[in-house]
C-alpha cells in the first residue's frame, strides 16, 4: 500500500469535516474492500477517515414497525440479528449467501453499499478501465466478460455491483440515510447506485463527504415467502453470476403483491418490476414464473462469454419464485 | 514518514499488553510477523481470500491480512500461538493432530482460528454446514476432509451430540 495518513475523529461533524478538507481522502468502515483495492493500486487516498468510534452500531426497532440497520453494523451482526432473522430473512440470506464468515465480521452495512466491482479489469491496472481511469476504455466489452452485465450497461462500462445484500435491500424497499457537509437526507436504495452511463467512475449517487449513517427498512409483508438464489462458480465464497431475492406476499396461493430484484447483472441492484406487475393478482404456478422470468430480460444484451445469463437469469428467477412460494425462507 | 504518520496503540495479543507506535498502513498480519515476531499467522493471498491470516480480534475470526493495527486500540488478538492453556494444546489443535488434517499446514494456523471461532458461533451443526462455515479457509493440499473431521469431533463433543 501507499503511504496515507489515518484521522480518527470522535463524532460526525469531525468525520465529514476531515474527509471534505482533503481532496483524496476515504472513509474507512470495515476496510475489506477499501485495503484489498489499495493494494491492488487501484485506489490511492491520501487519507483514510476512520469511522469505527462514531456510533451508528445499532439495529433499531422503527416506529412504522421496521427496522433502522446502523452504517457500522457489521454484515456478521445484521444477518444474526433475531429481528432481522424473523422479519427480514431474505436480507439474513443475503448476506450470508456473500464473502466468507471472517469477511462478515469485517465488513460493515454502508461499507457493504460502498463496495467497488470485482470485474478484473477494474482490478488490473494495467488494462484499460474507465471505472478506474475515465477516458482508458473498457477492455471487458471485448474481452472475457463471464461475470459482466447484461442490463443497463454502457458502452463505457459493463461492470456489476458485487453486493448480495444490496439485491435483498432492493427488493425490500429499503432507504438509504446519509449526511455531509449540506446537511442530511434519504435517499431510495433502488436509486442509490447508479448506471454506468458516461460516468462508470462513479457507482452512487453521493457527493463529496457524504457519508451512509443507517440503512431504513420499512414494515415488510414479505417474510414468510421469500428466498435469496445466487448461482455461482463454486459453492460458497464467490461472487453471484446470477443472484435473485425474490418475495411473495400470497392470500390462499393468490400473489396480492411481489418483490423481485436481481444481482450480477447489472451497474446496481436491479429491481425487476416488470416481473413483479406480471405476477400481481395471479396464481402462483410454475409455468407463471418461467414466464414472469422472461420479462426481466427483455431488454437485456449479452457481450460474448456472458451470454449464457440471458438465458440463466430468466430461470433463476422462476426458481426462486418457486422457493419463495414453498416458504424455503432459509 | 515523519513522526506525525506514526500511531500509537494499546491492545493485547495472547494476553499480553503491546504499545507500539506504528505507520497507519501497517496490517495486523505485518504487525504481528514483522513487528512482534510472531510467526503462526501466515501470509497467504494477503488479499482476505484464502484464511491463511484467520485471527481472532475481541473473539471474532477476521482476516489480518485487511484489519489495519493502528485501528486496534483497546483490542485483544488471539493468534494460533495463544489458544493453548499452560502448554496443553486447545481441543481444536490436538483434533486437527488426531484427524491429520493438513499436508503442508500453511493453512492451518487459520483453519484452526477459524475453527475455534465457528463452534463459538454455534451455526454449523452438520457436515454440510462445517464446510459453508469454514469456506473462508483453502487448503492448496486439499485437507478437506479430515479437517472437518477434526472440527466435527470439537463440535460433538461441546454439544454432546453426533454431528
Amino acid at each position: 500500500m501507499k503511504p496515507f495518513s489515518l484521522t480518527k475523529p470522535s463524532d460526525l461533524e469531525a468525520a465529514i469535516k476531515a474527509h471534505a478538507e482533503e481532496p483524496e481522502a476515504q472513509f474507512i468502515g470495515g476496510g475489506t474492500n477499501l485495503l484489498d483495492l489499495m493494494k491492488y493500486g487501484v485506489m490511492e487516498p491520501k487519507s483514510l477517515v476512520d469511522l469505527q468510534d462514531l456510533g451508528f452500531q445499532e439495529i433499531e426497532q422503527r416506529s412504522d414497525g421496521g427496522l433502522s440497520l446502523g452504517a457500522g453494523v457489521t454484515n456478521a451482526e445484521t444477518a444474526h440479528h433475531p429481528k432481522v432473522k424473523s422479519k427480514y430473512p431474505l436480507l439474513a440470506q443475503a448476506i450470508l449467501s456473500g464473502a466468507s464468515p471472517q469477511l462478515r465480521n469485517m465488513a460493515t452495512n454502508g461499507g457493504n453499499l460502498m463496495q467497488r466491482t470485482r470485474c478484473y479489469y477494474f482490478y488490473d491496472c494495467a488494462t484499460a478501465c474507465n471505472k478506474r481511469q475515465p477516458g482508458s476504455g473498457c477492455a471487458a466489452l471485448k474481452g472475457y466478460n463471464r461475470i459482466h452485465a447484461i442490463l443497463g450497461a454502457s458502452d463505457q462500462c459493463i461492470a456489476t455491483h458485487p453486493s448480495d445484500m444490496c439485491v435483498a435491500l432492493a427488493a425490500l424497499d429499503a432507504v438509504v440515510r446519509v449526511k455531509g457537509p449540506e446537511g442530511e437526507r434519504e435517499i431510495p436504495l433502488e436509486e442509490f447506485h447508479r448506471l454506468p452511463g458516461e460516468h462508470p467512475e462513479k457507482d452512487t449517487v453521493l457527493t463529496d463527504s457524504e457519508l451512509i449513517l443507517s440503512i431504513e427498512l420499512p414494515s415488510s409483508r414479505y417474510s414468510q415467502h421469500c428466498h435469496y438464489l445466487k448461482v455461482r462458480d463454486r459453492e460458497s465464497y464467490a461472487f453471484a453470476l446470477v443472484s435473485v431475492a425474490a418475495a411473495l406476499h400470497l392470500e390462499e396461493g393468490r400473489i396480492v403483491d411481489s418483490r423481485v430484484a436481481l444481482g450480477g447483472v447489472a451497474h446496481k441492484p436491479w429491481r425487476a418490476r416488470a416481473v413483479e406487475d406480471f405476477l400481481r393478482d395471479k396464481d402462483c404456478d410454475r409455468g407463471l414464473f418461467l414466464q414472469a422470468g422472461k420479462l426481466a430480460v427483455r431488454d437485456a444484451k449479452g457481450y460474448g462469454h456472458n451470454d449464457f445469463k440471458l438465458e440463466l437469469a430468466p430461470r433463476a428467477i422462476a426458481e426462486a419464485l418457486l422457493q419463495a412460494w414453498k416458504g424455503t425462507n432459509s | 514518514m515523519t513522526n506525525s504518520s506514526l500511531n500509537k496503540i494499546s491492545l493485547t495479543v495472547n494476553g499480553e499488553t503491546v504499545t507500539e507506535e506504528i505507520p497507519p498502513w501497517v496490517t495486523l498480519l505485518d504487525f504481528l510477523r514483522e513487528r512482534l515476531h510472531q510467526y503462526g499467522t501466515k501470509k497467504g493471498c494477503d488479499h482476505g481470500q484464502c484464511g491463511a491470516c484467520t485471527v481472532l480480534v475481541d473473539g471474532k475470526r477476521v482476516n489480518s491480512c485487511l484489519v489495519l493495527a493502528a485501528r486496534l486500540e483497546g483490542k485483544e488478538v488471539t493468534t494460533v500461538e495463544g489458544l493453548s492453556t499452560n502448554g496443553e494444546l486447545h481441543p481444536m489443535q490436538a483434533a486437527f493432530i488426531e484427524h491429520d488434517a493438513f499436508q503442508c499446514g500453511y493453512c492451518t494456523p487459520g483453519q484452526i482460528c477459524s475453527a475455534v471461532a465457528l463452534v463459538e458461533e454455534g451455526a454449523a451443526t452438520s457436515r454440510d454446514e462445517i464446510r459453508e462455515w469454514m469456506s473462508g479457509n483453502l487448503c492448496r493440499c486439499g485437507a478437506y476432509n479430515n479437517i472437518v473431521d477434526a472440527v466435527s469431533e470439537v463440535l460433538d463433543n461441546k454439544e454432546g451430540a453426533k454431528v
